[in-house]
This record gives structure tokens, C-alpha cells and sequence, in this order.
């Protein structure tokens, strides 16, 4: 190999300028996480099945049988909806504060990845795409299993996977930006304890809002998911106006922006001294 | 600007690059230049901030002052750019241990952006060059240490970079592994890649380099041609008397017995000043260097 052939081979021409944020860049951190997911989809996968299912069977058979319609929905209809987007946060959030960590601290596999033309906008947002079209995958799941269960959904039901990708988006960055917050592993039982489970449980995902105090409920439209249940309830069985519609996407977008930017931010701390 | 634009243009350009951890200034003043096919020996010990400038070249670490320009790309306004035209050998492992050789050299194909049509070739002439053909289905968790090295080496040669910035690469690894992992790196000079490499080890730096750079306390104290540095400092008497000089000149003491103690008898010590000489040379029963911190007096038996 001659040095014309080495500098022909690297082609800094066929790049963006410096810079700016090329989407080859992204794709490449993607097309990374996919060679790794493909010697790992068995166990995913049945953590993505698995765990939605006996959700819907404890929760279905056993409150299902006590309860009979919540918000003027059948439980299995209510529940299995929630479960959709309680899911997709399982999904992208957890991977994304765990895998990040553990990427960045112990296997040092951004120094990896930074040391190829690739900057750190570039791997959150990859890491994130990724997530979010995992979870837009597995977010399907539950809703499958809920029609086993009894779940009859509306023609919307087709736009599920693409609210489980923005949502999942939406908290693959929120991960993300909690990986980079945290300082050890310890740090993330309060993540877990103090953070995921009020998300998810004041969502509106095992039962209406309407029942809690009204600061609960305020407090609940600044959560993500909440916007995400609705959303996916509407889509599933229809009657969501289209101004609630704009509204829900609109929070979840807003949330996208913002968290995109501080877990760029934080992310850059950590990974460039 | 690209390289090929400025053909004469040096590979690495360093001026007056400073970098602080807090209080601790770990690059001072950094003067280096590269030419394009060199291959450079980083030769220093421990804390002399070989690796803090490795990653100031990747943007990794951003510079407190001073310039740096790789390939003719300013760092860290054009890193990318830069990036996209070097490899980089890291110091830590971090090689995905689940995945395949092949798998995790297909990945860096994708992240170096090489075309999908050249991926395959890439992948297998890179295997090739480590030595690890038929063993592209191999996990990495089942590969030696000397393997697992070549692979990561290997691994920032997927896209043909024009320089290629390697971190210690053969720390920690036994005498025969370390040859073969040199064998590896000659053929990269002889394709004439420029190479920055650090090292802790003399006979590294003297078997590979075109030319070595001392460094220390964040700085550039020598550079020259490996046999004339190893002629000039790695004498015998001063290599078994002063621990300071032991750090500097590696844990293989055997290629270091050639050449001829230090001839210059007043110049300052320049891995370690003269109060760190006399610092880490206490421990020593001998204490060579007590009170005094000239290369004669720390070289006297």
C-alpha cells in the first residue's frame, strides 16, 4: 500500500466540515449498537415480552376482576394502554442510563468512539436513536399481548410505533443525561427508586390521575409519560381531539429539545477533560 | 485545509500547549513538530503527560493554551476533520469482549465512515495484518492479551490513516508479544504512516523510531535520534544506581547496556529535577543524588 493510496482511502473531502453535525456519524454509532443487539436480541427481547405480559396478567386478571371500568374504560383496555408507554420508558430509559454508564466508565468505549471522526452531539443522538427505534419495536409488544387479553383497537393504533419512537427518544436523552450526571453506580438506586417509579406511577398508567391530589396532577403534566399514555390511548382507541393531540406532542417535543441539550452538555463534561 | 493541499505540511504541530488539571499543570509549554512519514518515540515516565497530549490531539482534552494542529486541521476547531485522517491505539482496552473480531472491526468500518463496498476488504486486511486471519468468528474474551493488542491496534488502521497515534501500545505485555506487536508497527513505517508513539520503554522507542522526544514534567527536555539519546543517557552506571533514571529508561534493562555513560557532566537531569531527583532517589541506600543534581553526580556509582 502506498501513502497516495492511505490518503485516498481516508477522503477527509467526503466529510461534512468540522463541525457539523453529519448524520453518517450517527448512523455509525447505530450500525454499532445494531451489530451488538444482534448478539443480544434473545435476552431483549424476552425482557421486552416477558415482563409487559405478566404486568397485564397480575394486574388484568387480578384488578381486572375487581375493577370494572376506569375513566370509562375496561381495565384490560385501560391498563394494557398504560402498559404500552410504561414499556417504551423501560425500554429506552433504563439501557440508556445503565449501558451509558457503564460504556463510559468501565469499558471506555467513547474514548473509542471519540477517537474516530465522530463528535459527542453525535453519539447521544445515536445512542438515542437507537433506543427509540428499539422501543418503537418493543413498545408494539404489550399492545399484542393486550389484544390476546381482549383489547380491541381503532384504525389510529397504527401511529403506536411512531409515538413509541419520539417517546422513546424522548427518554433514551433522559437517560442519557442522567448517566452523565451520575458519578457511580450507587447513585443509581436513587434513579430508580426516586425518579422512575413516580414517573411511572403518575402517569396514568394503572389509573386515572382524576383520583390523586390536585398537585399530583400538576405536577404529572410536566411528565412525559403522561403525555405519552394519552397519546397512545388515543391513538389506540380514538376520541382524542386534535388540540390534545398537538398539545401532548408538543410537551414531548419541547422535553426532546431540552434534554437533547443537557445531555449533550453533561456528556461533553465527562468525556472531553 | 487538507493534508493533500499541503503536501509539506507537518503531520503534528505543537506550540506552547498548555494544559491544567486544577493545580497541577500536566503539559507546560508543549513545543513539538512531526514531519509527515516520521515515526515518533514519546519516551517519558509516569506523569510526564504523554498521555494527556495524546488526547489533546484526538480533542479529548482541550488545551489550556497553545496551539495544536494535526495534519494541517487546527485542533479542536477542525478535530474531526483531523480524526477522520489518523487512527488511534488507546491505552486501555476497549474492545467489546462479546463480540467477534470481525464484529468489532465491522463496527469501527461504520464509525471511520469507510464505503460499504470496501468494508470487507477492510475488515479481512486488517485481520491479516494482525496475524488473527481464521479467527475473525473468535470472541474477543477468547483471545490472548498479544492478540487482543493487535486487534486494537489493527483496529485504527481500518480507514489507511495518514498518522496513527499510538498510547503506550505495548504496556504491560511479556518480551515476545511486545516483538511481535513491533513487527506490526514497523510495517506501518515502512508504508510510511506517521506514527506518535509513547512508551515507557527505551529499546521500544530505539527499534522503532525515527527519532525519540524526551518527555517531562509536561515538556520536551530532548530530542534526537534514538541511538544518540540511548548513547547519551542510558548508560549503565547511572541506569543502576538512580531509580529516577531506571523509570526513564524502562523495566528491560538489557537492550540499555550499550552505548556510552553520559558524557556531559553539568547538564540538568531531564526526567526528573533536581529536587525530584533528589526526591526519588532517597529511597536509594546509595543515595547517589543527595545534595546534588547534575547527569554526573546522578550517574556516579
Amino acid at each position: 500500500m502506498t501513502l497516495e493510496q492511505t490518503r485516498e482511502d481516508a477522503r477527509p473531502e467526503a466529510h461534512a466540515r468540522p463541525g457539523r453535525f453529519e448524520m453518517d456519524a450517527v448512523l455509525g454509532v447505530v450500525a454499532r449498537e445494531w451489530i451488538l443487539y444482534r448478539e443480544s436480541w434473545r435476552s431483549t427481547t424476552f425482557a421486552a415480552v416477558v415482563e409487559p405480559t405478566l404486568y397485564l396478567l397480575a394486574f388484568g386478571f387480578g384488578m381486572g376482576a375487581l375493577v370494572g371500568t376506569l375513566a370509562g374504560y375496561s381495565y384490560i383496555d385501560f391498563l394494557g394502554t398504560g402498559i404500552v408507554a410504561v414499556s417504551i420508558m423501560f425500554q429506552s430509559m433504563m439501557p440508556a442510563v445503565i449501558n451509558t454508564f457503564i460504556k463510559r466508565r468501565f469499558q471506555h468505549t467513547y474514548e473509542g468512539i471519540l477517537a474516530a471522526p465522530v463528535d459527542v452531539r453525535e453519539v447521544v443522538t445515536g445512542e438515542a436513536l437507537w433506543l427509540a427505534l428499539r422501543s418503537a419495536a418493543y413498545g408494539c409488544v404489550p399492545l399484542l399481548v393486550a389484544v390476546g387479553f381482549g383489547l380491541r383497537p381503532g384504525p389510529w393504533v397504527v401511529f403506536v410505533p411512531v409515538i413509541s419512537f419520539v417517546v422513546g427518544f424522548a427518554f433514551s436523552l433522559f437517560g442519557i443525561w442522567i448517566s452523565a450526571v451520575i458519578r457511580s453506580v450507587r447513585s443509581m438506586d436513587y434513579v430508580f427508586s426516586g425518579l422512575f417509579t413516580p414517573l411511572f406511577l403518575m402517569a396514568g398508567t394503572f389509573f386515572p390521575l382524576t383520583e390523586l391530589p390536585g398537585w399530583v396532577q400538576a405536577g404529572a403534566m410536566a411528565n412525559p409519560l403522561y403525555h405519552a399514555v394519552e397519546l397512545i390511548r388515543g391513538a389506540v382507541f380514538g376520541g382524542l381531539e386534535a388540540r390534545a393531540v398537538l398539545g401532548h406532542v408538543a410537551v414531548v417535543l419541547v422535553f426532546i429539545v431540552v434534554i437533547w441539550f443537557l445531555a449533550v452538555r453533561q456528556m461533553r463534561r465527562r468525556v472531553v477533560s | 485545509m487538507s493534508g493533500r493541499d499541503a503536501p509539506a505540511v507537518s503531520a503534528l504541530l505543537l506550540r506552547g500547549v498548555v494544559k491544567r488539571f486544577g493545580s497541577l499543570t500536566a503539559v507546560d509549554g508543549l513545543d513539538l513538530e512531526v514531519p509527515q512519514g516520521v515515526v515518533l518515540g514519546l519516551l517519558g515516565p509516569n506523569g510526564a503527560g504523554k498521555s494527556t497530549t495524546m488526547r489533546m490531539l484526538t480533542a479529548q482534552s482541550l488545551a489550556d493554551g497553545g496551539q495544536i494542529r494535526v495534519l494541517g486541521h487546527e485542533i479542536p476547531a477542525e478535530s474531526k476533520w483531523a480524526r477522520a485522517r489518523m487512527g488511534v491505539v488507546p491505552q486501555h482496552d476497549n474492545l467489546d469482549e462479546e463480540l467477534t473480531v470481525e464484529q468489532n472491526l465491522l463496527m469501527f468500518t461504520y464509525l471511520y465512515r469507510v464505503p460499504r463496498r470496501r468494508r470487507a476488504e477492510a475488515v479481512a486486511r486488517a485481520m491479516r495484518l494482525a496475524q488473527l486471519d481464521g479467527r475473525g468468528g473468535a470472541r474477543v474474551d477468547s483471545l490472548s492479551g498479544g492478540m487482543r493488542r493487535r486487534l486494537l491496534i489493527v483496529r485504527a488502521l481500518l480507514h489507511r490513516p495518514e498518522l496513527v497515534l499510538m498510547d503506550e501500545p505495548t504496556v504491560g505485555l511479556d518480551p515476545q508479544v511486545r516483538q511481535d506487536l513491533w513487527s506490526l508497527i514497523s510495517a506501518l513505517r515502512d508504508e510510511g504512516v506517521t506514527v506518535l508513539m509513547s512508551t515507557h520503554y527505551i529499546e521500544e522507542a530505539e527499534r522503532l523510531s525515527d527519532e525519540v522526544a524526551l518527555m517531562a514534567r509536561g515538556r520536551i527536555v530532548e530530542r534526537g535520534s534514538p541511538t544518540d539519546l540511548v548513547a547519551k543517557y542510558a548508560g549503565a552506571p547511572w541506569r543502576s544506581t538512580c531509580p529516577a533514571r531506571r523509570a526513564w529508561a524502562g523495566s528491560n534493562a538489557s537492550s540499555t547496556s550499550r552505548g556510552s555513560p553520559p558524557a556531559a557532566p553539568e547538564r540538568p537531569c531531564p526526567c526528573c529535577a533536581p529536587r525530584s531527583c533528589r526526591t526519588r532517589c532517597a529511597g536509594s541506600s546509595a543515595n547517589p543524588c543527595a545534595g546534588r543534581a547534575t547527569w554526573r553526580t546522578c550517574s556516579s556509582p
